[in-house]
């Protein structure tokens, strides 16, 4: 069985190489689902194959940059990126990212800083996920009651039309997301979305989706793009940085961006087959579930907690399947139809 | 159609219910850090990034996003070129929130 094992020259261990390439297929179907990186997923896969820790961390960046790119190209395909809006927002996150790194080496000269950096981890996930579902019950319970709000239809936290309501030049007209704002929104909140990741060392995909839609008023499919852009050009600087480090092994991107590509295929042909709604609550659930495997690490229950994650992973990925799948044997029966209906006899 | 699609799913949770076997199986975690790489054991392109890890960092980060970028790129056309052959329509979507 040692052709199953690939010898990495960099981080000097034999890596099970199917375990990369399943790693970066589920990745890859998630992350173009939700419109994030996935780091909370790989790095601790990577370690679990074998990857000194140090080792996962980088590679799993310059993965994520080329995940992302495979992922941008079919959603801007789909017209779901707002190019202009992930660039305003690309800056915010650079400088609020460096603010975070700071802010974690400050706090290092206190002490104590993994702790702190898990509360503040394992709470905004909460936060998250309370919003999520709160946003997702008032929005059924508004649709039972027959109401319907504008041309997206039913929505439960509208709290972006207070946000578009601030007039503080330059105001900015997003044409993708169909929307104008001033500057200063996505500016400020990609900031402190960036300080988070920079305080938590990840790289903010989990914040900055959720940010996009509640906070910045993107629908869900567009806030699911323009985060992949983002993501794909934050993952290029940390893959150089980490490189310039030494701490990356460049065979092992290779080998799961493979995966990655039918991954990221999957992930993202599924969205066009989703609701904004079903996409949100499924990334709750998500969020939930990485939320707890941080407390049960935090309680030295390392094994469960990779467990979890690995079993949040698989099951993800099937409901990602079923619904590209479903989607797509339903409209290619459709097509079928219309094509015989039109020519019957042929 | 369905029937296709049942085994499809079924593969793709029998490998998800695999892996962590899998994975495990492979070893326990690697705790000593190989600073330099070992060119002793790879031959071609792999020995150049190797050698190039050792003796020169900024062209090898340099070429680790250039390689990434390319790799991303290229993978990106190909699966393109395979996605437009299913006979799916992915230029348009609805955007439906509910």
């Amino acid at each position: 069985m040692d052709w199953l094992y690939m010898y990495m020259p960099i981080a000097g261990v034999n890596i099970f190489w199917p375990g990369l390439v399943l790693i970066g297929f589920s990745v890859g179907t998630i992350g173009g689902f939700f419109g994030m990186g996935g780091a909370w997923m790989v790095t601790p896969g990577l370690n679990i194959l074998g990857f000194p820790m140090a080792f996962a961390i980088g590679t799993d960046m310059a993965h994520i940059a080329g995940k992302s790119m495979i992922s941008t190209m079919r959603h801007a395909k789909f017209g779901n990126v707002d190019y202009k809006l992930g660039l305003f927002m690309v800056f915010g996150t650079f400088i609020g990212i460096e603010c975070g790194a700071q802010l974690v080496m400050y706090l290092e000269r206190l002490g104590r800083i993994d702790a702190v950096v898990r509360y503040v981890y394992i709470l905004f996930l909460a936060l998250i996920a309370f919003m999520v579902f709160y946003d997702y019950a008032k929005a059924v319970s508004k649709k039972k009651a027959g109401a319907v709000e504008g041309e997206r239809g039913t929505e439960g936290i509208t709290w972006y039309k207070a946000f578009h309501k601030i007039n503080i030049p330059p105001m900015v007209h997003f044409k993708t997301a169909g929307f104008t704002c001033s500057a200063w929104l996505p500016a400020g909140v990609s900031f402190l979305t960036g300080v988070l990741a920079g305080f938590l060392g990840i790289g903010g995909g989990l914040f900055r989706m959720p940010a996009l839609v509640y906070l910045i008023g993107c629908p869900t499919h567009i806030a699911v793009g323009t985060d992949l852009f983002e993501v794909m050009i934050s993952g290029l600087y940390g893959a150089f940085t980490f490189s310039l480090k030494g701490r990356i092994e460049i065979v092992a991107v290779f080998v799961m961006l493979t995966g990655a590509a039918i991954g990221a295929q999957i992930g993202t042909v599924a969205t066009k087959y989703a609701k904004g709604y079903g996409i949100r609550v499924a990334f709750g659930i998500a969020v939930i579930c990485c939320m707890i495997s941080i407390i049960l690490k935090q309680l030295g229950f390392s094994n469960s907690s990779a467990v979890l994650i690995l079993t949040t992973i698989g099951l993800m990925c099937v409901y990602i399947s079923v619904i590209m799948f479903k989607g797509a044997a339903a409209e290619l029966r459709e097509k079928k139809a219309a094509k015989q209906a039109s020519h019957p006899l042929s | 159609m369905r029937g296709l699609l049942k085994r499809v799913l079924c593969f793709i949770a029998g490998i998800g219910l695999c892996l962590p076997h899998l994975a495990w199986a492979s070893g326990e975690a690697a705790t000593n850090l190989v600073i330099v790489a070992d060119t002793r054991r790879v031959s071609g392109i792999l020995k150049y990034i190797a050698d190039t890890y050792n003796t020169d960092p900024w062209l090898f980060a340099v070429w680790a996003v250039v390689i990434t970028a390319v790799w991303g790129g290229f993978l990106g056309f190909l699966m393109d070129f395979i996605m437009e052959r299913t006979g799916l329509d992915l230029k348009s979507r609805k955007i439906l929130e509910h």
